[in-house]
């Protein structure tokens, strides 16, 4: 007799694959948070996989700071033509210059938290009654407290201590108008997992995730990329590294580490030396103990 | 670690604050080298804020504001680690009886339960309730650390005392596989590393042993049910006739060719092509996600299930679970809840409360009807249509149902079926 056991990379998948399903049933509108990172693009990779021969029939929902890598846009606007899905996006620009939020102010001023009305915005108006992440219970201390199935409120509130339970493979996501659900299917990926699976599975994403000559400046203890949007501190240099990205965000906040990482079996080999987390080189994290639980109330990602 | 063949290994444990759960999670972490150069630096300054020598290893596991404030588990929280053999999903639940709710949330889909007893009290309630709900939901594999051997100079006799206790009281359960081992989160003895002060103790660590329980048959590989999640029509040209069941193979093996039955109409086809995504496979076992098609064109949709013809479960309409009671607001008498049994839905009464039990005696009540938050009752249930039902003892997949208050829409009790 053959095995009849799955690896741990084809059981991750199968769960995932399940939960996907299980969003399309119970749900009557959901979309696809698409940021153009790894995680997102696995979860769009999966999401393939999971209704195939159909499309895809999710939307992709990006909601874009106004300062991204140009790589990023591109691979997004690849991708979407690609899988013939439509794309929604949620502008941070356009909620600032409709005055529904003002941006930061002082050194370290981002647009991370100014994204929380824009996405809540983007989910009322197109009547979104599902938004499926990319997040992972290992990035994150709040994070690992997530359901699979997430209630928000009406306000679009997570309320961490009072989530419903979920026992062996049976989501409720019933809600009342108003209401949407955060949906993870790769909760119970690692950092480690999303690589090898991209790997085996030869997924395609943006060459920011490889080794690459770029113009940064060292500050917060990694390498921030030059864009239009930093502004240079007193002391501050421009160098030139060869330097890959572990996470792509904001690019204004987004560090990248010094590496040769230029293959898929360079970055699996590095990531599993690591002795940092990932979101280790994220500025927004860094502000609190309690900076991802605090946004994450709020309605973030 | 590299592409293998690893299988992943779900495992709850269930303590207290002083019995030293989070050292121990914490302990298997840092040992097993999965504590990042980031996180120990926090978790270092964090120790030494509050004069703490050395590094707080419980401090690892510090999740929400107020659990740190409190310095308590509220709700379930997943934590994650490899080793060269298996990929390891920690469910950490909180120990008290107020949080039975979350523990048995962390057991509904573990391999392996890790019980913690403090070598200096022995078995407690604690203990007691904790491999009541282990047994209950039918955990396949229970691994009872002795902890803080350290403090009773790492002494046999009281370990060999309480394996005693143990053994003694749980006779009463239904356990397949339960094996002790003596420990010190604290000093790390007998967790991942073999410890020189228990020479008398030969079996594995806890890491070896997670690394080598046998859990390729906690599935159930015989019985073939296969429910259906959502159908699948492609609106392309080439493939205008495709109609693909998608599901997750909940347990046994389907192969193309295979004579099914669909429940519950009871028509019947054979499996003509399964796919698992793009790839076109000629077998399929739980708990694979897959799609299949059929020879004939028959009506079959969501909350149907795909058997062997001649291997069905049961279909009823009344039939008695075992309900954990889990919302705040206690059970309405002839109330009408939505039940959930795989992806079949159908609305339900809870007919009659047979008995309660008492998850620190283990004795029935009968006198007392009521279903409070954390209550454990045999109860009968009735509901609008036949569900198609396997006892939970045989399949934990297709033996499990929740209940879901219909005006809150909140999810108010677990079920096994007996």
């Amino acid at each position: 007799m053959s095995k009849y056991y799955l690896n741990y990379l084809d059981e991750l998948e199968s769960e995932a694959i399940y939960i996907l399903r299980e969003v399309w049933a119970q749900f009557e509108n959901p979309v696809i948070l698409f940021s153009g990172g790894k995680d997102s693009i696995l979860v769009t990779h999966l999401a393939k996989k999971a209704f195939y021969p159909s499309k895809i029939p999710f939307a992709l929902m990006h909601v874009d700071t106004g300062h991204n890598f140009p790589e990023t846009i591109q691979f997004r606007n690849d991708l979407v033509e690609k899988l013939g899905v439509k794309l929604i996006v949620g502008s941070v620009q356009d909620s600032i210059d409709n005055g529904r939020v003002a941006e930061e102010k002082g050194k370290n001023a981002t647009r991370n938290a100014l994204q929380i009305t824009t996405l809540l915005d983007a989910i009322e108006t197109n009547k979104v009654d599902c938004a499926i992440g990319g997040g992972r219970r290992d990035e994150e201390k709040a994070r690992a407290k997530e359901r699979f199935f997430s209630h928000r409120d009406d306000f679009g509130q997570w309320d961490p201590k009072n989530q419903r339970p979920e026992l062996w493979n049976l989501l409720n996501g019933k809600h009342f108008e108003g209401e949407h659900f955060r949906a993870f299917p790769i909760s119970n990926w690692t950092e480690m997992d999303v690589w090898n699976y991209i790997k085996r599975e030869n997924i395609s994403i943006p060459s920011l995730y490889f080794a690459h000559e770029r113009e940064v400046v060292f500050r917060s203890n990694s390498w921030i990329p030059v864009s239009e949007y930093l502004k240079l501190e007193e002391g501050e240099q421009v160098e030139k590294k060869k330097i890959r990205f572990r996470t792509l965000g904001d690019i204004t906040i987004t560090g990248g580490i010094e590496s040769d990482a230029d293959t898929l079996e360079k970055i699996v080999q590095e990531v599993a030396a690591m002795r940092k987390t990932e979101r280790g080189d994220r500025s927004d994290d860094k502000r609190s103990e309690t900076a991802m639980e605090d946004r994450k109330k709020q309605g973030y990602f | 670690m590299e592409i293998n063949n690893n299988q992943l290994l779900r495992f709850t444990t269930a303590g207290s604050v002083d019995d030293g759960k989070s050292t121990l999670i914490g302990r298997l972490l840092f040992d097993s080298k999965s504590i990042f150069e980031d996180q120990l630096e926090s978790v270092s300054n964090t120790s030494a804020k509050k004069g703490h020598d050395g590094v707080d290893l419980a401090l690892f596991t510090d999740g929400l504001k107020d659990e740190r404030e409190q310095g308590i588990t509220i709700d379930v929280a997943y934590r994650y680690f490899t080793t060269p053999k298996r990929k390891f999903i920690i469910a950490d639940t909180p120990g008290h009886i107020q949080y039975t709710r979350n523990m048995v949330t962390g057991a509904s889909t573990a391999n392996a339960a890790v019980i913690l007893i403090d070598a200096r009290h022995g078995v407690i309630e604690q203990t007691k309730r904790h491999s009541f709900i282990a047994s209950l939901l039918n955990i396949p594999h229970l691994i009872v650390c002795i902890n803080k051997m350290d403090l009773v100079d790492f002494s046999e006799e009281v370990y060999n005392n309480i394996v005693t206790q143990f053994e003694e009281f749980s006779s009463k359960l239904l356990m397949k596989d339960v094996r002790f081992i003596p420990i010190s989160a604290l000093l790390g003895d007998n967790v991942v590393n073999r410890s020189k002060n228990t020479e008398w103790y030969q079996a594995g660590t806890l890491l070896s042993t997670l690394e080598t329980l046998h859990i390729s048959s906690d599935i159930n590989k015989i019985d073939a049910r296969f429910p259906v999640q959502t159908v699948l029509r492609p609106q392309s040209e080439e493939n205008r006739d495709y109609r693909g069941y998608a599901g997750r193979v909940a347990s046994g093996i389907y192969r193309v060719g295979d004579e099914v039955a669909v429940l519950p109409s009871g028509f019947q086809s054979k499996i003509k092509s399964i796919n698992a995504g793009e790839q076109e496979v000629k077998e399929a076992y739980a708990p694979m996600s897959i799609s299949m098609t059929l020879e004939d064109d028959i009506d079959v949709s969501r909350g149907d299930m795909i058997v062997r013809k001649n291997n069905q479960p049961e279909m009823e309409q009344e039939f008695d679970v075992m309900l954990c009671w889990l919302a705040n607001e206690a059970a309405k008498p002839r109330a009408k809840y939505t039940i959930i049994h795989t992806s079949h839905e159908e609305r339900a009464i809870i007919k009659e409360v047979v008995y309660k039990m008492d998850i620190n005696t283990f004795e029935r009540d009968k006198s007392d009807p009521q279903l409070a938050m954390n209550d454990i009752a045999r109860v009968k249930i009735r509901t609008t249509r036949r569900m198609m039902l396997d006892t939970y003892r045989e399949n934990r997949n297709t033996g499990s149902i929740i209940l879901i208050d219909e005006n809150t829409n909140e999810t108010v009790a677990a079920g096994m079926v007996v």
